[in-house]
């Protein structure tokens, strides 16, 4: 008997029990949906996730002080003074693939203007900065390296402080406000970012001279972090590399003397990220899977009842030549037919569900070749191993026995 | 002499039943020519039906020999005992064994589809002959529900023929119809036969046995005696003596 043959006996088959082949296949089609609309959402948030950290700098490297610890008490990493500006001139002289370094002195304080205050972050950076972060200017300017060098009590607003502050629409540029009563001239406003990845406000912050920060806020002679840029998003293992060699020799470290700092990278970052978001996607997929499962045994289920039934055209096949192949080939090709049926369908409401939920969480989803193929995979295995047992107890039938079944 | 169809030497058949062993069969002698029509008759229990099963190569003997067109049927696989039912053998059942919902047609082709060698389109026209040899040219593409008893039969012996088999094999075939329709069916039977199919079927009426070349008498899983036929009845005759019945009933 050959394959067209088989298929179009197990079509007629499945089309004689219209109702019961299609409420086998739902229990295939929901399994599918599921996985398929579960490994969209989880997909869909991973990828806004890293694309939000991607808009956190252009191939952003970041550089900390290492953990510091004194007879076994960590003294935490801020409390370290293992970076200086000098590290920065060196990285910007020494790292070919560095294309740009800033520091950052990171102070907090009460900010004041007129009748209200907020609490926020500062900032010490230098011009580079911007361009680091992919910050924009949305009015005003970027203070100068005069204003650098001269520790100049000048400011750039984030969009939150603006709003906290003057309220919104409001443009500040040119006012002075009080940072923790030092008055700093507002020189610019920057570009609204929105959230962050995890949800952090990155509007909530004035950024000022590092200088400025360093000796009037903070008053330290270290500084907190450098940000760099990397050449490209391949060259940042090698700039990785390079910083910690350049690092190495400014702070004249022995061979055996562990990093007083650490590396960072934004692709590191979005790593560890992913690990997250892949862990909760499998979960659900995982959830969603049992789903199939279940309808795999609903297959296995009618698939016994379909035998049953049939024992007796069995028994006929068996009579005029069928042989125990023909038999198992025969019910294995239809349990197989509704699971890959299911399967279809399956993916098409999916991917509707996965549409569906995209627009109602405003979120992204996203349907990934692989979660088709996968899907399918386990649609084909679930036909052959379902069908499996049902059509093995068929084949095995004894003719005579077969024929007399009442 | 004409080639020997079947050829049965000291055939025993036992059955397990929990503890009990049942002797079906208890030593059979059994020689069926090219050609011959023989009714194999006995009450219930005589081992009829079990040595039917054997004829037709769904059940094994539990000892003895069995030479089916020259083939030691014992010695063969499953796989080869199926091919051998599908080349050599042709059925009819008692309860017609038609697939429901499937036209007329499809199910005479139906022992083809077992049979690799024959491609679609000469399936069709085998097919289409046997439906014309058994007289329902014009109902090919009827579904079984559509069909009286005595056509489903037909189409159930077109199936049976269209393989070309040495050998038809019939159990009770005229068991589940009204004696105006067994005699139509017997009709059918003779007429194959004339034309020198060996046919073998199994009832338990007496008057459809005298259709038969020869009857063979089982008692108590043995070969009680044979008879041949001196006075065989020819059904186109027989039916000539019946009344004449509405016969348009199933006529559309």
């Amino acid at each position: 008997m050959n394959l067209t043959n088989l298929f179009r006996i197990a079509i007629r088959a499945l089309f004689r029990n219209k109702m019961r082949a299609f409420l086998t296949m739902l229990g295939i089609i929901i399994g599918v949906a599921s996985v398929i609309a579960m490994l969209a959402i989880g997909e869909g948030s991973k990828r806004s996730i890293t694309e939000e950290m991607s808009s956190m700098g252009s191939n952003l490297i970041m550089i900390m002080p290492n953990f510091q610890q004194r007879g076994g008490v960590n003294l935490g990493a801020s409390s370290s003074m293992a970076l200086k500006y000098s590290d920065v001139t060196a990285i910007r002289n020494e790292a070919a693939f560095i294309t740009a370094a800033s520091p950052t002195v990171n102070a907090n304080g009460q900010v004041i203007y007129g009748n209200k205050n907020t609490q926020t972050s500062i900032y010490g950076v230098s011009e580079e900065y911007l361009d680091i972060r992919k910050l924009k200017i949305a009015t005003g300017r970027i203070f100068n390296e005069t204003e650098t060098r001269s520790m100049a009590k000048v400011c750039l607003l984030g969009q939150t402080v603006v709003d906290n502050l003057f309220g919104e629409g409001v443009d500040p540029v040119g006012t002075t406000i009080r940072i923790k009563n030092l008055p700093f001239e507002v020189i610019g406003v920057l570009e609204d970012k929105g959230e962050s990845g995890m949800g952090q406000d990155q509007d909530d912050m004035i950024i000022a001279p590092y200088t400025t920060v360093q000796r009037r806020l903070a008053a330290i002679d270290y500084i907190n972090g450098i940000y760099c840029s990397a050449v490209s998003e391949e060259k940042s293992a090698a700039a990785i590399e390079e910083v910690t060699e350049v690092l190495r020799r400014t702070h004249k470290l022995k061979e055996m003397e562990e990093n007083d700092f650490r590396v960072m990278s934004q692709s590191e970052l979005i790593e560890s990220v992913s690990t997250v978001t892949n862990i909760m996607t499998y979960l659900l997929g995982a959830i969603a899977g049992i789903s199939l499962l279940v309808g795999g045994i609903g297959i296995m289920n009618i698939m016994f009842v379909s035998v049953t039934e049939r024992t007796r055209e069995i028994g006929l096949r068996m009579s005029i030549g069928g042989r125990g192949k023909d038999i198992l080939r025969q019910f294995l090709v239809e349990s197989m037919l509704l699971s890959l049926t299911g399967g279809i369908f399956g993916i098409i409401f999916g991917y509707l569900i996965a549409q569906v939920a995209g627009t109602l969480m405003n979120s992204t989803t996203f349907i990934t070749t692989q979660s088709v193929v996968l899907a399918f995979a386990v649609c084909f295995v679930i036909g052959v191993f379902f069908g499996w047992y049902p059509a093995r107890k068929a084949s095995n039938l004894k003719p005579i026995d077969a024929l007399r079944y009442e | 002499m004409n080639n020997i169809i079947i050829e049965i030497q000291n055939l025993k058949k036992d059955y397990h039943v929990g503890e009990v062993t049942v002797h079906a069969l208890r030593g059979i002698d059994l020689r069926i020519e090219e050609g011959e029509f023989v009714a194999i008759m006995g009450v219930s229990g005589s081992g009829k039906s079990t040595m039917l099963n054997i004829l037709g190569c769904l059940d094994k003997p539990t000892q003895g020999k069995y030479k089916l067109d020259g083939v030691d049927v014992n010695t063969l696989s499953k796989d080869a005992t199926a091919r051998l039912r599908n080349k050599k053998l042709g059925f009819v059942f008692q309860a017609f064994n038609l697939l429901p919902r499937t036209t007329a047609l499809e199910n005479v082709e139906l022992p083809l589809f077992y049979n690799g060698k024959v491609s679609s389109k000469e399936r069709k026209e085998k097919a289409v002959r046997a439906l014309e040899a058994v007289g329902l040219a014009g109902r090919m593409n009827h579904m079984p529900n559509q069909l009286s008893g005595g056509q489903q039969q037909r189409v159930a012996i077109a199936r049976s023929l269209v393989n070309d088999p040495v050998l038809i094999l019939a159990d009770e075939p005229t068991g589940n119809l009204d004696t105006r329709t067994s005699f139509e069916i017997m009709e059918l039977f003779q007429s194959l036969n004339d034309k020198g199919r060996t046919i073998v079927y199994v009832t338990h009426e007496p008057d459809i046995a005298r259709f038969a070349t020869r009857n063979v008498i089982f008692r108590d899983g043995k070969i009680q005696r044979e008879n041949i036929i001196s006075e065989r009845l020819y059904a186109t005759e027989v039916l000539k003596t019946l009344p004449v019945e509405n016969i348009e009933e199933f006529d559309i």
